[in-house]
């Protein structure tokens, strides 16, 4: 697989994509699509039976803004892939599905937990995200507003830091862990 | 203090004595178990470096997802897989003989009562209905636990579900896990274990207790589980040969949840598209015509499924505007039906029958529908777009429930066809 498009940063910023509750892995990237093992190729059909157009609209450095059960559904590690790989560069959400909050840090895309989105964000909106800080700022035309979530546990922290799980452990195996 | 079953096994598994809801622990795996997306395992295991995987008794890969391959792309991961197989010398592979995942690991004696496992697939949540831990991981994560065999586990609080009564005729296993999810709803049990305690377990037999510890994944849950009790010992019994301990939850053991269900009160479920908390009672959605009707997968591709559709089917015939897939789980399971004579009703009533493996329900090959068809399955996702357009719809119910729609060329309820 080819580098991750997107060096860690502990701060980013980027216009929001919404989307709703309980958008699942299947939507994210479809069954079919799992063929392809380059993660560009599967960039390219992120969330397409939710939106044909999702992908092709998506600039470097977007944020995706999801509603409760973010990426329910089957294991596919290639979901976190799919949308790292088309440039996104963080998601916030109200809630995940366990497996594929995992398969994000791992992959090292930033997945932020933040139940006060509801009803916020709204699609275009300019957002800036601290991980490290724990809050985030969206911006609307003339408003600003700043709102907390819950911090990245320091492990995984860590773990984004190093580029994902991967690097972490070839960190740990050259002894310096 | 009182423990759930889930804070008995990572107790164990981490070597820490007392764990507490939210505690964050390191568990040695038991069993780890991957298919086709092994490519996926074996590469990002090449790419972290290590020399050898750390314990190959405990590992498990075979293919179920796309067999036999259906695509230049699928056919060479399976070559690579087969590589990487004979590279890292790993024993416990079964290539694309022995057919869906979750029903090899317990054929083959993998999933043992009390024990962690591991699989790079969601519904490995399966593995609860002996007792066990089953929990879904991705596939960097699977290389990680490759490499190290631990990994990283946050104690999760536990829903009891409570059974009661006794199951009506007609109704079945797949039909009170989906009034479950119903009520539950998609993210229920997100991050939670689910332990599905009382007397009336008993009548859910092996078959069943799989089949709601797989779908519990469906509202969320980080594991499921049935405790063990004489039913999961006589199944066990030809299977597992070591010695185990079983794990059952204290009777004062701290839940957040209680819910208490009477079998008596069920009637056949449907879930409706897009979601698979979108539950009905069959009798509301009768009438809707169908295209095709799907009886397998690991939730209901077992010898009691086939044998409950057979039943139905038994003197009909498959509508014509209807094709019926059939997938059963596993070879044995094939062979099983073989010997039985149910594949035999089931071809004579017009189902055609595949061999075993994920076949359509990922929407990969074997029955892909187009756009603005409608199927009746007996899967567990109705996503949109799974089995194929996004524009197609999908009805997760039970085997008889799928039968009886076959047979009418529109969703049934099961209570009309059989006397």
């Amino acid at each position: 697989m080819s580098e991750l498009p997107l060096p860690y940063s502990s701060r980013m910023s980027g216009t929001a994509r919404l989307v709703g509750n309980d958008v699942n892995t299947d939507v994210i990237i479809p069954g079919r699509r799992l063929i392809h093992r380059d993660p560009f190729m599967l960039a390219r059909f992120v969330m397409e039976d939710l939106d044909p157009e999702f992908g092709k609209m998506i600039e470097p450095g977007d944020i995706i803004v999801a509603g409760k059960n973010f990426g329910c559904g089957s294991s596919r590690e290639q979901a976190p892939i799919a949308i790292r790989y088309a440039g996104i560069s963080a998601v916030i959400a109200v809630s995940y599905a366990r497996i594929f909050y995992r398969n994000s840090m791992n992959i090292g895309l930033p997945v932020i937990e933040c139940p006060d989105i509801i009803g916020k964000i709204e699609d275009g909106d300019q957002v800036s995200i601290d991980l490290e800080e724990g809050f985030l700022q969206h911006k609307r035309g003339s408003l600003t507003e700043e709102l907390e979530f819950r911090p990245i546990p320091e492990f995984l922290l860590d773990m984004l830091k190093d580029g994902g799980l991967v690097a972490h452990l070839q960190k740990q195996l050259r002894g310096e862990g | 203090m009182p423990k759930t079953m889930v804070e008995k096994i990572l107790s164990r598994s981490s070597g820490t004595e007392e764990v507490a809801v939210g505690d964050i622990v390191e568990s040695k795996v038991d069993m780890a178990m991957s298919h086709d997306n092994t490519w996926l395992v074996a590469e990002t295991f090449e790419k972290i470096g290590a020399e050898k995987i750390w314990d190959l008794d405990k590992v498990v890969v075979l293919l179920d997802h796309r067999i036999p391959s259906n695509t230049l792309e699928v056919a060479s991961s399976h070559s690579y897989i087969r590589n990487m197989v004979k590279k890292y010398g790993i024993k416990n592979y079964y290539g694309e003989r022995k057919g869906i995942c979750h029903q090899v690991m317990f054929e083959m004696g993998h999933v043992v009562p009390g024990s962690l496992i591991v699989g790079a697939d969601s519904h490995s949540t399966s593995y609860g209905a002996v007792g066990a831990m089953g929990i879904g991981i991705g596939a960097s994560e699977m290389a990680a636990v490759w490499t190290t065999g631990k990994l990283w586990l946050k104690v999760p609080c536990s829903i009891r579900i409570d059974v009661a009564g006794e199951f009506p005729q007609h109704v079945h296993p797949k039909d009170l896990i989906l009034k479950v999810i119903g009520d539950m709803t998609a993210d229920g049990a997100t991050y939670k274990s689910v332990e599905y305690c009382g007397d009336a377990t008993a009548k859910l037999g092996m078959s069943g207790r799989i089949t709601i510890c797989n779908m519990s994944m469906e509202m969320g849950a980080k594991c499921a589980m049935v405790p063990p009790d004489e039913g999961t010992r006589q199944y066990l019994k030809d299977k597992i040969r070591v010695p185990y301990d079983e794990v059952h939850p204290d009777p004062d053991a701290v839940y957040e949840q209680t819910i208490n269900v009477d079998l008596s009160d069920l009637v056949p479920m449907i879930a409706k598209p897009h979601t698979v908390d979108n539950v009905d009672p069959v009798e509301k959605m009768a009438g809707k015509a169908i295209d095709q009707a799907v009886l397998g997968s690991c939730t209901n591709g077992r010898l009691e499924d086939l044998e409950n559709a057979a039943k139905v089917l038994e003197g009909h015939t498959v509508h014509p505007d209807v094709r019926m897939l059939v997938i059963p789980a596993s070879t044995e399971v094939y062979m099983q039906a073989l010997d039985a004579g149910i594949v035999k009703k089931l071809i004579s009533a017009g189902c055609l029958i595949l061999n075993s493996g994920c076949g359509p329900c990922l929407g990969a090959h074997q029955g892909i529908l187009a756009s603005s068809e409608v199927a009746i399955t007996t899967t567990n996702r109705n996503f949109r777009g799974r089995m194929g357009s996004p524009e197609s719809e999908i009805y997760l119910a039970s085997p008889e429930t799928v039968a009886a729609s076959a047979i009418k060329g529109m969703i049934t309820d099961p209570r009309e066809v059989v006397e």
